[in-house]
């Protein structure tokens, strides 16, 4: 009888898996019960964990939000939940909501922050999303004047006349350019110049008079919770962005004032911290100014973190520049593009991507920052904190505004994070 | 037409513009409202309330200020200032007096060029324990851990006291009050020591305020006060009189509930002049004949606006003590109107 070797013409079936490595019971074993040493830090984790929310909580949520004052809150939480039990207070977030979020804004002008803040998001908008109708980028450049002169309030004219300044710009460098290119550059950067600092005020106040339309004034000691911080931290985000890629550029340049001027303002900003900068705008600047000058201390504030975040930007945008391949700046010249059309085709969107991360960090950081500015004496949400806490009625009480203001940072700083992400992922498919 | 009221408007911007006072009684009136610095949020002193409008014991001196000058307790806008920046707001014009429980120290009055209206506020720094502690006094207070606001002159007063009665201690420095209350009530020090008002107000707050007592001692001398800058007397002796009356009018018998009767019909001719209708002291400072009746009006004379805000029926509970008036045993003395 010949050797029949045995060659299986079917396949069998597979096996279930071992019900220790599937199912939860799976999933347990792999990630938590790992042999005994994982095991014990998993139990020892779990204990730790039990023992925070079993303290936390009780406090979060057995909690009173309707009293008002302190003293109210302990004796409902003594009547309600018996002596031993310690919540929270959460009255003092019911009692003082609006104050947290628009500061001293008159009440009955609420509308205003609010109309700002959902403009603000419709402009933001094609920014964020770019496929999203290109013609909105028109609202979101009109946005800053529409959104300065909802929260200030005051008369029309005044936006209007700023804004002007950029079509007199524009128009100084059409007519200039028919003379000569470097002529019209300049004429394009002084006319404006000289239009915000001399001739606008002026004129803005003749055509009020003339033609009075406004809203109520409103100035900006009003302003304050997160409102301020919303206030300070975008305008400093949007206006550093540009800045920041001017000086990254401006670094990277052969034109030696530029490029010493650029390497100059990033390292001395770099090397100071945002509070002597704050300082020396709340304090500083006063003395510089003739006395009696009034000049707003929010955008004082604006314009420091402005400069600081667009110093740290544009380091970050550096770095971006730095990782592309020479080739791309030289495929950009064989091409027979300009300086600015490399720019702005090749080079800024392949380095941008890569500096995504570093500049949504650099931003959240800002954003943050702006908590400093209680320091100075703007009534932003820690500094509302304290005068909250100065009030008898909430004297004594600590940790729930931390709580809760840090509950609002958190929304802020996370859809940020988040909004980052997508945008990495979205660019990237054409790598993957 | 239209035209010419256009380059009306130009040029009377354009003159506006250019023109600044040095006297600040004219600045103000141009204005139509006094701008005054005051703390950022201290209990009793200074506190927005739920409105967004500002209460407190430095607060009413402000609008009884404001009240002077316009007749009107709400002329005024207050500008929060931190320890750090507030003389330098007053020394760049940005406020035209700061009313902060400001301890008046020579360096101060000197150094920083500001002129001190007065004392509206004797206070002393203190010792705050926990009764269980079995302290009744701070000279046993030996090697005790003591919770301490950095930077601020009570380190000072307090190594000073140590040192002079020969005992030790263990600092730990915190930034702000409401710090030092957790770390007090967690225990991470057995004495919290600030100005003794401010020691009143923490323990207030406390859930149980009975298991703390302040010790007698009081080892340094806070007198508190509003301030004005160098160089203008006009506007000083109006700040230092608006200040003066409410003690004077506390001495005098004269409350926010009976002024309107005493204006009307006194006998007393100290209260005729204070209250203008007989004299013209208000002339001589350029103000209205009845300012001192106006700055009374507005949240009651000295005694009022202490037992308002900081005085015995509040939270803060604190006795008139040292700043009771000179006829009751405490420091208040207002010279004469005359």
């Amino acid at each position: 009888m010949a050797f029949e070797p045995y060659v299986r013409t079917q396949m069998l079936d597979p096996k279930p898996a071992p019900v220790t490595s599937v199912g939860p019971a799976g999933w347990l074993k792999r990630n938590l019960f790992d042999g005994p040493g994982n095991s014990v830090l998993t139990l020892v984790t779990m204990v730790a964990i039990f023992l925070l929310l079993a303290h936390l909580l009780p406090w979060m949520f057995l909690s009173v939000w309707n009293a008002d004052s302190l003293a109210e809150c302990r004796q409902i939480i003594d009547e309600t939940y018996g002596l031993d039990h310690s919540g929270a207070c959460w009255a003092v977030i019911h009692d003082r909501f609006f104050q947290l979020v628009y500061g001293f804004y008159p009440s009955e002008l609420y509308w205003r922050p609010n109309l700002t803040f959902v403009l603000m998001l419709v402009a933001l908008a094609p920014v964020l999303f770019t496929h999203l109708p290109r013609k909105m980028m028109i609202f979101s450049a009109l946005f800053p004047f529409i959104g300065a002169w909802l929260l200030w309030g005051g008369s029309i004219w005044t936006p209007l006349a700023a804004l002007a300044g950029f079509a007199l710009g524009g128009a100084a460098y059409r007519y200039g350019s028919a003379v000569n290119g470097i002529l019209a550059i300049a004429a394009a950067v002084l006319v404006p110049v000289i239009w915000w600092i001399f001739l606008m005020g002026p004129i803005a106040r003749g055509l009020h008079a003339v033609i009075p339309l406004g809203i109520e004034v409103v100035e900006s000691n009003q302003f304050g919770g997160f409102m301020v911080s919303i206030v300070i931290g975008i305008t400093a985000i949007t206006l550093s962005l540009p800045l920041g890629i001017m000086l990254a550029l401006g670094r990277q340049t052969n034109l030696f004032i530029v490029r010493a001027f650029s390497v100059g303002f990033i390292e001395f900003i770099r090397g100071v911290p945002l509070i002597t900068l704050l300082f020396v705008a709340s304090t500083l600047l006063n003395y510089f100014m003739p006395p009696g000058t009034n000049f707003d201390l929010v955008v004082r504030v604006i314009i420091m973190a402005t400069l600081f975040s667009s110093a740290y930007i544009a380091e970050v945008i550096r770095g971006g520049l730095a990782a592309l391949p020479k080739g791309q700046y030289e495929a950009a010249d064989s091409l027979g593009l300009d300086y600015w059309q490399a720019q702005r085709l090749i080079i800024m969107p392949q380095a941008l991507k890569i500096a995504i991360p570093g500049i949504v960090s650099t931003f959240i950081g800002l954003f943050k920052d702006t908590t400093l500015v209680s320091i100075i004496g703007i009534l932003d949400p820690i500094g509302l904190s304290n005068a909250i806490r100065a009030d008898n009625a909430w004297n004594g009480i600590y940790w729930e505004l931390f709580v809760f203001i840090g509950f609002v940072f958190f929304i802020f700083c996370f859809s940020m994070s988040r909004y980052s992400m997508y945008l990495e992922r979205k660019l990237n498919t054409g790598h993957r | 037409m239209t035209k010419k009221v256009f380059w009306g408007a130009l040029a009377v911007a354009g003159v506006a513009a250019g023109f600044a006072s040095a006297d600040t009684l004219d600045d103000v009136k141009a204005r139509g409202e006094l701008i005054c610095g005051t703390s950022t949020g201290l209990a009793g002193f200074s506190a927005p309330d739920a409105n967004g409008r500002y209460e407190g014991f430095d607060v009413a001196y402000c609008r009884a200020l404001a009240a002077a000058i316009f007749g009107d307790p709400d002329a005024v806008e207050f500008k929060p200032l931190t320890t750090t920046n507030r003389f330098s707001a007053l020394s760049a014009g940005e406020i035209d007096i700061l009313s902060r429980n400001t301890t008046w120290t020579l360096t101060r009055d000197v150094d920083l060029k500001t002129t001190f209206v007065g004392v509206n506020y004797y206070d002393g720094q203190g010792f705050m324990v926990p009764k269980e502690l079995g302290v009744s006094s701070a000279r046993e207070l030996d090697g005790a851990t003591v919770c301490i606001q950095k930077g601020t002159t009570t380190e000072l007063n307090l190594s000073d006291f140590f040192r002079k009665n020969n005992i030790s201690y263990e600092p730990v420095p915190i930034e702000t009050n409401a710090e030092a209350q957790q770390q007090y009530l967690a225990g991470a020090c057995d004495v919290y020591t600030t100005d003794a008002s401010g020691l009143a107000a923490t323990r207030a707050s406390f859930e149980n305020p009975g298991d703390h007592i302040i010790l007698p001692e009081i080892v340094s001398k806070e007198p508190l006060g509003p301030l004005v800058r160098h160089g203008d007397d006009h506007w000083a002796d109006i700040a230092r009189w608006t200040l003066n009356a409410l003690i004077t009018a506390e001495e005098l018998g004269v409350t926010s509930a009976n002024i309107e009767e005493l204006s009307a019909s006194t006998e007393n001719p100290e209260i005729a002049r204070l209250l203008g209708t007989e004299g013209n002291l208000g002339e001589m400072l350029g103000l209205s004949a009845d300012w001192a009746k106006n700055a009374i009006m507005a949240e009651g004379n000295y005694g009022e606006i202490f037992e308002k805000n900081i005085g015995e029926s509040t939270p803060i509970g604190l006795a008139r003590g040292l700043n009771a008036q000179w006829t009751e045993g405490g420091l208040m003395y207002s010279p004469p109107f005359r």
